[in-house]
């Protein structure tokens, strides 16, 4: 199934792109969405942790991902 | 009665603004906590910072914010006001205004909503050098 997912911040500027359409297995959580987020971009790993939202919510790892979800790479904050 | 103000703009922000929609008869006090853009950071000289964010989840992580302040403490309104966008030294990329009746509330739902924005609201900053950028937080 297809979902959305969104760059900011560094993760724009390390993966070159703000937004790509990814194929994932249905059930796929945010764990493993990372996992393979990483895998496929490398350069993920020089950074602090990033958080994941799906939908404009701040998602847990368990979180299973569904058709159609638009998911954004939120790394740290530093806004104020 | 509408009891938040919430705003994320390229526009410069505006003061008065927080000031006039937080006042209110019943308040005592009100708290107004401004940041601004500082010429330095670890002995390097900032030449200016540039704001972005992930707009309708900033928005609405910010709104939390406001909501959470009121249900928290005794406060009566609250302003929360972010600027994105390029911004020089001395500009204004933050106020949050707070009125109470009694000032203790005001002082602390203030100091609540900036330590929170900071850790929850999706918005970044880069910092530009004389010689360089660099995303504020981002590097281990």
């Amino acid at each position: 199934m297809e979902i959305q997912v969104l760059f900011f911040g560094i993760t724009a500027d390390l993966v070159g792109k703000n937004s790509i359409i990814l194929l994932v297995e249905k059930k796929t959580t945010i764990k493993q969405l990372k996992y393979d987020l990483t895998k496929e971009y490398s350069s993920l790993k020089n950074i602090n942790d990033f958080a994941i939202a799906v939908n404009e919510d701040y998602a847990e790892d368990n979180l299973m991902l569904k058709k159609g979800d638009i998911v954004a790479i939120i790394p740290p904050v530093s806004g104020g | 009665m509408k009891k938040t103000s919430v705003l994320l703009t390229s526009n410069k922000l505006n003061i008065q603004d927080c000031y006039d929609f937080v006042q209110d008869a019943s308040c005592g006090g009100i708290a107004v906590f401004i940041g601004a853009v500082r010429n330095s950071t670890e002995n390097k000289t900032v030449t200016l910072l540039d704001f972005s964010s992930y707009e309708p989840m900033a928005l609405k992580e910010i709104q939390k914010i406001a909501d959470t302040a009121l249900e928290k403490f005794s406060i009566t309104k609250i302003a929360i006001h972010h600027a994105v966008g390029e911004l020089k030294i001395g500009d204004i990329p933050v106020i949050i205004a707070v009125s109470s009746a009694h000032r203790k509330a005001a002082f602390e739902a203030c100091e609540y909503a900036i330590d929170t924005l900071k850790k929850t609201v999706p918005i970044w900053k880069k910092e530009h050098f004389e010689n360089g950028e660099v995303w504020v937080n981002s590097h281990p």
